[in-house]
């Protein structure tokens, strides 16, 4: 109970900071607009079902009655138009899934570095990033090959109707899931995936796919600009379509981290400790996996490879809030969201906009160095 | 408990095989844990002590035979179930993120909370008497990462406490511990069994194993060698065939349980002896010749002397006398009959006989002329044989009181050239 509370105490303080951070980075660009402003258009934009009202649905003789959702938006403060589209169209969608990736990432780095008993694990450790990469690159250096139309026998030809981005977003988010089951089907014997062989297969996969980068890059020609700058990490052209899908994948995946969070607890015991607290060793770490490289592909899909927010936050959360995944899980998501805004933020503000995975790295690296020479990272 | 409603035995493992690839860790083996007994398994490193206990936690797979807890086979219980039926104490635990003592004991709860469940009043319950018990409440809130390697040995004893199991199993729950922690701990499970739990541990320390166990399962080459009460299986000859050492079993006089000390092996030709001599020295040289597997007499001594103490520990012939009656005529007899059928008679060199050669300085007599190659002893005057036993012997060899180990054992070795038959011992050599 007492550990419940404590969870709810730290998420809500970070979730309040997140929203914060929100607000603020909204106000930031080459049009400034004060927070109050902000927080203006968005309780604007909000909506609430006020109740319902008979309509018809569909037209002409098809024409039924039905029953629709009245909504009403509850507040009507008076806002700069200009404001209003800056805000709502261009800056929150960028931030909300600077939001959620980070969010993401934080959660499968959280979990990777139990899972691993290992400070140095990331949600990349899987070949999770590098199968993103992959996939994202084979696209942008094939994308006629790629999209477009499949044909298939007796159906003929069938236009997948994918755009450019989305191209990309679906072949990175398949990459990455490929090379996390590949490497876990390389670790795999006898239905049982020790930790240790799950992470020399994971460089490997890693090294590998590294080659076939490369590889790729080469064959590049005009379009190596965009693999570099996906390589690095970005957010920007962030539309709400993203931020609507990722933000289906990724709450009900953190959901399952979430119910498993006391199994990873006993699991950092060992698992033939855990085996014997009753913890269905190779089933739980499968979920997990599972969930993690899901929760992972959702938030490089769209993003790109973005380094040591995975590695950083949770790090940093468990100095403050103790390695109790129950408080820790939660809290270091939350504190991956906060810290991605804030280094995408960073990255936009400039003169020349940097991709974002060039400020978390320049800003977690440092930071890495102070944790490797400090107590936390010495003692594990 | 439904051990008791069923009569199954709470463990019982049967026929045991287990190999890691072509390597039989164990063959044949069978242990039984019954409510209310606390078994111990030793053996030497190797012998399969933690791969039966894996066995018996469900994480290794038997190649063979089956491991029943509570009459059901453990391959077809859940992970959950074998966590309420056995808790185990882990022999090396590191820890790899510095959890609060009291947060690890209650992942002793794990098996008994469903998924969406927080701990109830009777988990709060469980985990203050498991802490009480094992006392550690007092660093209930230091990190894991910050307690002694005693202090978290009962920490993990607390987590299994806090299981609530009918059966406990220990991985050698003393080797980290002091004397003082270690049998604090023995103490603890002996309590616990004591009052109906049941406890199955792996223990290196024979004496240990003697002083706290009702019976004693000796696991050698992965097989079982003896299994008994620790009275009778702890003899001689179990040891030297399990440890492949040369054991003297005495008597603890503080516990009254056996208590082993071990010798290296010294491989010499066996020969009957027969020692003359009385107390502590003459003690210490039965003992020895025994270990290494020598057919020693003794005599004549008085009666309750520590050499004669030894020599019945060793099951060897011994002469005695009532206390302060001197020497009768037909003691002297048996005792020459016993030195005559001896190849060598070794007069220990007591050292009431001596008191002149500064009461016992070992360094400036026997310790120096150890290093100069020479072994020190005189086998030409048996002038300490007072009792006119040893000339009995076809050879008779002084021995200093304060001998060397090793002078001893060649002393013996360069007197007779005529080594009797070796006992079997029992000892299967490793392969």
């Amino acid at each position: 109970m007492r550990v419940r509370r404590r969870a709810a105490t730290w998420s809500a303080v970070l979730a309040a900071a997140l929203a914060v951070v929100v607000v603020v980075s909204a106000g930031i660009g080459p049009v400034r607009i004060p927070p109050a402003e902000v927080l203006k258009v968005v309780l604007n934009a909000a909506v609430i079902p006020a109740g319902v009202e008979l309509g018809t649905r569909g037209a002409g003789p098809l024409a039924l009655p039905g029953i629709d959702l009245a909504y009403r938006s509850p507040f009507a403060f008076s806002v700069d138009d200009v404001h209003r589209r800056i805000v709502l169209l261009v800056r929150l969608p960028r931030i909300l899934l600077a939001a959620l990736v980070g969010f993401s990432l934080a959660a499968a780095g959280t979990v990777m570095q139990g899972f691993f008993r290992n400070p140095m694990a990331d949600p990349s450790i899987i070949g999770v990033s590098s199968g993103a990469a992959v996939g994202a690159v084979a696209f942008i250096v094939f994308p006629t090959a790629l999209s477009a139309t499949l044909t298939l026998p007796l159906v003929g030809a069938v236009d997948l109707g994918l755009s450019y981005g989305a191209g990309v977003s679906l072949f990175a988010f398949v990459g990455a899931l490929v090379a996390a089951f590949g490497v876990y089907a390389i670790a795999t014997r006898h239905g049982r995936t020790p930790v240790a062989t799950l992470l020399l297969a994971g460089v490997a996969v890693q090294t590998f796919l590294g080659a076939v980068i490369s590889y790729l890059q080469l064959q590049a020609g005009e379009s190596l600009r965009r693999i570099v700058a996906w390589l690095m990490g970005h957010l920007s052209g962030a539309s709400w379509n993203e931020v609507a899908a990722t933000a289906l994948v990724v709450p009900p995946l953190f959901a399952v981290l979430l119910v498993y969070s006391r199994d990873l607890n006993v699991l950092l015991l060992g698992e033939e400790e855990a085996h014997g607290l009753g913890i269905e060793v190779e089933r739980t770490k499968r979920v997990l996996l599972a969930a993690s490289a899901l929760i992972t592909a959702a938030g490089v899909a769209f993003a790109g490879v973005i380094g040591f927010v995975g590695l950083i936050v949770p790090h940093m959360l468990r100095l403050l809030v103790g390695p109790d995944h129950r408080v820790l899980l939660p809290t270091a998501a939350l504190a991956g969201g906060t810290f991605l805004v804030a280094a995408d933020t960073a990255a936009r503000s400039g003169a020349a906009e940097l991709p974002v995975g060039v400020v978390t790295a320049a800003v977690g690296a440092p930071f890495f160095v102070y944790l490797l020479m400090s107590r936390e990272v010495n003692e594990l | 408990m439904s051990a008791d409603d069923t009569g199954d035995p709470l463990i019982a493992v049967r026929d045991l095989d287990v190999a890691f690839g072509d390597l039989e860790a164990v063959s044949g083996v069978d242990v039984t844990l019954e409510s209310g007994s606390f078994v111990g398994l030793v053996g030497p490193n190797g012998a399969g002590k933690t791969t039966v206990l894996r066995a018996i936690k469900g994480t290794v797979d038997p190649d063979g035979g089956t491991v029943r807890l509570d009459g059901d086979p453990i391959d077809g219980l859940s992970a959950r179930e074998v966590g309420r039926r056995v808790a185990s104490v882990p022999q090396d635990t590191g820890l790899a993120f510095d959890f609060r003592v009291r947060h690890v004991v209650e992942m002793g709860r794990t098996p008994h909370l469903g998924r969406f469940d927080g701990h109830g009043p009777e988990d709060v319950a469980a985990v203050d008497e498991a802490m009480a018990a094992a006392g550690v409440e007092r660093f209930a809130d230091r990190s894991i990462a910050e307690v002694s390697g005693g202090e978290r040995q009962r920490v993990l004893l607390a987590r299994a406490l806090a299981q609530g199991t009918p059966a406990l199993v220990l991985d050698e729950p003393t080797a980290s511990l002091d004397v003082n922690h270690a049998v604090t701990t023995m103490d603890l499970v002996r309590d616990l069994v004591d009052d109906g739990r049941a406890a199955i541990a792996a223990i290196h320390d024979l004496d240990m194993a003697a002083r706290y166990c009702d019976r004693v399962v000796v696991l050698a080459h992965g097989g079982v060698h003896a299994d008994g009460p620790p009275a009778e299986v702890l003899d001689a000859g179990a040891v030297r065939g399990a440890f492949d050492a040369e054991p003297f079993v005495g008597r603890n006089p503080a516990t009254g349980t056996p208590a082993v000390t071990a010798f290296p092996r010294s491989d010499a030709d066996l020969r009957r002896l027969h020692v003359v001599g009385t107390g502590p020295d003459a003690a210490r040289v039965v003992a020895r010749l025994a270990a290494a597997g020598h057919e020693v007499s003794l005599g004549v001594v008085p009666e309750g002397d520590a050499a004669a103490v030894a020599a019945t520990d060793a099951d060897a012939p011994v002469v005695t006398v009532p206390p302060f009656a001197g020497v009768d005529a037909a003691s002297r007899a048996a005792a020459r009959e016993l030195a005559a059928e001896a190849d060598v008679a070794l007069v220990v060199d007591g050292r009431d006989d001596d008191r002149d050669r500064d009461g016992g300085d070992h360094d400036e007599t026997g310790r120096d002329s150890h290093g100069s190659g020479s072994h020190g002893l005189d086998s030409h005057g048996p002038e300490h044989d007072v009792s006119g036993v040893a000339s009995a012997a076809e050879r008779v060899v002084e021995v200093p009181a304060d001998v060397d180990e090793d002078d001893l054992l060649e002393a013996v070795a360069d007197a007779s050239t005529n080594p009797i038959e070796a006992e079997p011992t029992g000892s299967t050599e490793p392969t």
